[in-house]
This record gives structure tokens, C-alpha cells and sequence, in this order.
């Protein structure tokens, strides 16, 4: 019965060995590297790359990477979530072909074998974010569902939360919950860091058997344990406390929505940003001669004019205040009708790369202020507007 | 990349104009056809190379095909317009919420229906033509800009035949029209109904059926029994682009038919 005797919990003095182990399993190891002044997420070939010794200042509109740590995880709000990879900006759909005497044929792409992909260094609040983007696509959309099953998922617990960080109040927390098949916590000192590395699943706990780690001593549990735990106590923001689906749903009409209106772009870097934003278009391509033609699924976003367009109508969401209310409605409140749950994590990015510096937890702050107020600012952009 | 979103093969094996912007297809299989429409439900079409867009079905054919009737607004409704028979298109479905039918034995049923939004309702109209004795009343009220773009306008006595109560209006008439002027809710003015009983199957513009709803709640039907088909931008069909929300509802899956008791407040909220 070795199986029953494996180790679950073991103490890695470097990343390497577990890199070179989900390569030889076949994986493609995908995690983040400093890349022109940012981290990014890329194929990682050998642990090394990972952005060992950067942080990062963040607050609304500020990323600023700093070369002053040891540990490779220490930044946060990263530019790119990891939905690029299980929800990738473009997939195509069919294509279609039309013969000389005008029959057509349509064909999926070949999908080939699906890949499978090693998530490095997925924090909490992007674990949560994934299990959102499951709810949405994984009963939907075929070609997610088989990335997704082929994902094999090392989560870092936080022991860093930053200024724009709020997961506790979204309902999460530094700690990593289910759905990770092995969780990391980072112990990074002044010259050395090492891991204590968990599985959380059959694989995790078979990956981990090949791995040469050592018993993890209990002062050093226990120092772990006591670094994500006081990660929770160090959030930078949070969201206001109180039902904010209710609060949302109830306040199409706050007069906040146009303060936030004058100050939103309309960009969309929100929607790009954000973990679990998860909208498309499609766009229909033919070649030179006509006959083939491709369909393609793009990432789309809410703040585009052209999202809400209805033949008739033009756009139903017109202004950008009637944009930036969907989007951050359907997050936090819409989000739950449709897909059971809030589509918000509290990962900070949207506030970090809004070109404007707009805070949700801000926004919705002052709504609820608002509602507090029982104010209501007459004749804003309500009632018959819209469709008519 | 979802075989949700991959459509099956359909030939157009009719072509009829109905006015000058607006044709009636029937589209057989080529291959396995879908499974059957209920009426209320869509489908998306897809005009090759040039895009797809969602199309309420309007009827079916013994043989698993379905009618579909298209009004030009666009690249991809005018791409599908100009199919000519013999031509095939791409289609998905059947998709979204259906109108609940049958309605109660002994119930009043009510259509009320506006320019292209009669296409949707024809499956309700053909409903009452063929279960006469199931019915109190059944009543049909159309209305369109002008007689030129009436749907359907050969079948009106067909109908009235079967003892439906067909009544049409137009916003402006030419010099033959006979009949009232004005907007679809009047037309309600005069007509005898049992609003406890009452089941009412709206679809047209949303000011239209706002207006009608309205009408209809004040005469004490309730709001659960008033059904409207609503539109946004329905792009996948299947729950999972984003375009078609109306606050809480993915109105490609929640929708296109939604109860009134549900939809009037979505509809109260300019822009949702």
C-alpha cells in the first residue's frame, strides 16, 4: 500500500525539480516571467525563468515592478490572467468550404490532441477565478472543457497581498481552496526561499511522490501557515460589507453611475484584465476567392459600442455610463442570476491597469453610500430610455 | 471549437417575399436534421462567409424542415434574404424559451403582434386555428407601418374562417385600405376578453409591447399570463458570448420569450 504511505505535504528547496517533473509527465509548463518591466505569463522551460526577486507597486492606474526580494512570487494584478490559455483570445470554430456547383461543406478544425497545460503559480483569487470561468463555459463550450480537463493546476498560496488587493472581502482569501492539484507557499528569506508544497488531488499527490523533498519541519508549517494567515489581515481594499446583488440590482439609477461615466474610457482594459470576464464575438472571414470561409470566437468586451447592438436600434447601451453599469453590475450582481455565484474574485487588475485609475470597490462604495443616503438623482438617464 | 456552434446544413427549398424587404424560407435538412422547433424558440442562420443571426422559426414542414420568415436589416438578414431555392445555408438550434402552449382549456388566448414580430407569433396563430373547441375566445391582433408591409396578409381570412378574431391596423394607410388606423394596442379597445383568463402572446417593437402589456394589466390580466419575445444581441445561441443580457437574463437561453411579471422591470431600466 505505498499509495496510502505517499507524502502529501513536502518541503522543496527549489522549483526545479517540479518544472522538470510536469515536463517529463508531458505537460506544458505555463507560468510567470518578467518581461519588459511587467510579469507575464509564458511557457516556462526550466524554473529559473519564473520572475524570482521582483515585487511590485501597485494602485489605480500604477504597476511598477521592483527588483528587491528573493521570491518568485511576489507580485500581484498582473497584466495577463490566466484565462489566455483556457479561454484563449481567438479559437476558431469551423470553417466552410464551397464547391464549383455551390454545395457547402463545414468542418470543425482538427483539434488534435488537447493540450495540457501546467498552471504555475495560480494565486487564490485566480484559482477562484478559473472555477468561475468553469461555471460559465464548462458546460457550454466544448473546447474549453477539454483544455480545462487537461489542466493540471500548482497554486501559490499569498503571503503578499498588495494595495489593490481584496480577495477576502470577495469572498476568498490568501489561502488556496479546492481545485488546486498542488498548492505552493512561498518562504522566501533574505538570500534563500523555499516551498512547502501540498497536493490536493490523486495527481498532485503522484506528481509530488517523484519529487526530492524533505519532511516538512513543524516550525516551518507552522511559519507558513502563519505568513498566509496574516496575509488576510493585509488587504489593501475592500468592498463595502452587505448583500451587493441586492444593492446593485436596486441602483440602476444612482446618480454615481454618471460621476464614473465622466471619468471611464470606455477602453475595455477592465474587461481584458480581468480573470473572469469571459464575453466573445465572432467574426466571419472568407478567402480571396470567396469559396472558404473561417468563423472565428474573439474575447469581446461590454465597453465596446458595437457589444449591445440591435438592428433598429443601434447600440442598446449607448453611453458609457450605461456600459460601465452593466459591466460592473453583472460582476457583482447580475453575475450571480446568471451563473450562481459573483463574478468578482478581488484580484485588484482592473483597478491597477484602468487607464483612468477607476476602483470598483470605490464605485460601489459610493453607491452603497448613496443607497445609505436614500438618494435618488431624478431624471438621469432612466426610464424610457434605450430601446425605444 | 464547440460543436454547439457548428451549424447543420439546410437547403432552401422555397423563397417567398412576403413585402419588399422580407421573405418566408423553407429550409430543409441535407444532413440529420435538428431537433423540432417549439414555437417561441429561434434559430441562428448562417449566410455563408457573411455571418449568422438569430430567426425566430414561423412554422415546420412534415418532413423536419422549418419556416423562416427574415426582414433585411442587415448584411447577414440580407445575405439570407437573397438565398435563392436550391441554395444551402448553415443553421443551429432550436434555441431559447418557447410560449407556453397549450394555454388552459376555456382560456381566452390574445395575440398582439407589430411589423416582423407577427413571424415569431404565426406558430400561435395556427395554434388557435387548429384547436378551436380548446378556446374561449381567440383573438389576433396585427398591426404594421403600412398594408404594404402587413405579414401574411392572404392567411387573415383563413384565420377569421377557423373563427379567429383577426383584426388589423396600420399606422398610415394607402388609398385603398379600408381598415383602422393607428397603433396595435387600440385595436384592444373593442375587443371582448376574460382577463382572468386570459393568456397573451405579445411580440413587436418594445414600446409597442410595453404599451400593449400595460393595457393589458389595467384591464386585470395578470402579469404571469402576459408573454412578450424580446430581442438583444444573440450571437452563440447557447449562454456563453455575453451579447444578449438583460440584467439578470441571458435572454438566448432565459429568453426569447419571457412572462411580463418578469421582463417589466428589465424593460422599465433604460439602457440595461
Amino acid at each position: 500500500m505505498e499509495g496510502q504511505a505517499a507524502p502529501v505535504t513536502l518541503l522543496l528547496a527549489s522549483l526545479a525539480p517540479l518544472v522538470r517533473a510536469l515536463r517529463a509527465q508531458g505537460y506544458t509548463v505555463v507560468g510567470p516571467t518578467e518581461r519588459d518591466a511587467a510579469v507575464v505569463l509564458a511557457e516556462l522551460d526550466r524554473a529559473d525563468r519564473l520572475p524570482y526577486g521582483w515585487s511590485v507597486q501597485v494602485g489605480p492606474a500604477r504597476y511598477r515592478l521592483d527588483r528587491d526580494g528573493t521570491g518568485a512570487f511576489a507580485t500581484v494584478a498582473d497584466p495577463q490572467p490566466w484565462k489566455r490559455y483556457l479561454h484563449p483570445p481567438r479559437a476558431q470554430v469551423f470553417s466552410a468550404r464551397r464547391g464549383p456547383d455551390g454545395e457547402i461543406t463545414v468542418s470543425e478544425p482538427d483539434p488534435g490532441p488537447p493540450p495540457r497545460y501546467a498552471l504555475l503559480g495560480v494565486r487564490p483569487c485566480d484559482l477562484r477565478a478559473i472555477a468561475v470561468q468553469d461555471a460559465v463555459l464548462g458546460g457550454v463550450d466544448t473546447a474549453y472543457a477539454r483544455r480545462r480537463a487537461g489542466t493540471f493546476i500548482v497554486a501559490v498560496n499569498c503571503t503578499e497581498p498588495r494595495a489593490t488587493c481584496f480577495c477576502v472581502s470577495a469572498g476568498g482569501g490568501p489561502r488556496a481552496g479546492a481545485g488546486a492539484d498542488l498548492v505552493l507557499t512561498e518562504l522566501a528569506g533574505p538570500d534563500t526561499v523555499e516551498y512547502t508544497v501540498q497536493a490536493g488531488t490523486p495527481a498532485g499527490v503522484e506528481l509530488l511522490a517523484g519529487l526530492p523533498g524533505a519532511p516538512v519541519p513543524a516550525g516551518t508549517a507552522q511559519r507558513a501557515a502563519a505568513a498566509v494567515d496574516a496575509a488576510a489581515g493585509r488587504m489593501g481594499r475592500a468592498l463595502p460589507p452587505g448583500d451587493l446583488r441586492a444593492l446593485l440590482a436596486g441602483r440602476p439609477q444612482a446618480a454615481r453611475w454618471d460621476d464614473v461615466a465622466g471619468r471611464c474610457l470606455a477602453c475595455g482594459n477592465c474587461t481584458m484584465v480581468c480573470p473572469t470576464c469571459f464575453c466573445t464575438t465572432v467574426e466571419d472571414t472568407t478567402d480571396l476567392t470567396g469559396d472558404v470561409a473561417q468563423r472565428w470566437l474573439r474575447w469581446d468586451s461590454c465597453f465596446d459600442l458595437d457589444f449591445s447592438h440591435l438592428h433598429g436600434v443601434g447600440p442598446v447601451r449607448h453611453s458609457v455610463r450605461g456600459r460601465y453599469r452593466q459591466w460592473l453590475t453583472h460582476k457583482l450582481s447580475t453575475w450571480h442570476d446568471q451563473f450562481g455565484g459573483s463574478g468578482c474574485v478581488g484580484c485588484g487588475r482592473c483597478i491597477v491597469w484602468c487607464p483612468a485609475g477607476i476602483d470598483l470597490t470605490v464605485e460601489v462604495a459610493a453607491i452603497a453610500a448613496e443607497e445609505e443616503r436614500g438618494t435618488v438623482a431624478a431624471g438621469t438617464g432612466g426610464g424610457e430610455g434605450g430601446t425605444a | 471549437m464547440t460543436a454547439t456552434m457548428v451549424p447543420a446544413r439546410y437547403r432552401v427549398t422555397d423563397r417567398r417575399r412576403e413585402t419588399a424587404d422580407t421573405v418566408t424560407l423553407t429550409l430543409e435538412p441535407v444532413d440529420r436534421p435538428v431537433a423540432p422547433f417549439r414555437p417561441g424558440q429561434y434559430a441562428m442562420l448562417y449566410a455563408f462567409g457573411v455571418g449568422e443571426v438569430p430567426i425566430s422559426v414561423s412554422g415546420a414542414t412534415p418532413g423536419g424542415g422549418v419556416l423562416h420568415t427574415i426582414r433585411a436589416v442587415g448584411a447577414v438578414s440580407a445575405a439570407l434574404c437573397a438565398a435563392a431555392p436550391g441554395q444551402l445555408l448553415g443553421l443551429r438550434g432550436p434555441y431559447g424559451t418557447q410560449w407556453p402552449l397549450p394555454a388552459p382549456a376555456g382560456a381566452d388566448l390574445l395575440v398582439v403582434a407589430g411589423g416582423i414580430g407577427t413571424a415569431p407569433v404565426r406558430p400561435v396563430a395556427q395554434h388557435m386555428v387548429e384547436h378551436a373547441d380548446r378556446y374561449a375566445r381567440r383573438v389576433l391582433l396585427l398591426g404594421a407601418r403600412t398594408p404594404a408591409e402587413l405579414l401574411y396578409p392572404d392567411q387573415y381570412d383563413d384565420w377569421r374562417k377557423a373563427g379567429v378574431d383577426v383584426r388589423v391596423t396600420v399606422d398610415r394607410a394607402d388609398p385603398q385600405w379600408t381598415g383602422p388606423v393607428g397603433l396595435v394596442p387600440a385595436l384592444l379597445d373593442g375587443v371582448r376578453l376574460d382577463p382572468a383568463t386570459t393568456v397573451a402572446y405579445l411580440c413587436g417593437p418594445e414600446p409597442m409591447m410595453r404599451a400593449t402589456a400595460q393595457v393589458l394589466l389595467r384591464l386585470g390580466v395578470p402579469a404571469p399570463s402576459v408573454l412578450v419575445s424580446l430581442e438583444r444581441n444573440m450571437r452563440c445561441g447557447v449562454g456563453l458570448c455575453g451579447h444578449c443580457q438583460l440584467g439578470p437574463a441571458l435572454l438566448c437561453r432565459d429568453g426569447p420569450v419571457l412572462s411580463y411579471d418578469r421582463a417589466a422591470p428589465l424593460l422599465e431600466v433604460g439602457e440595461l
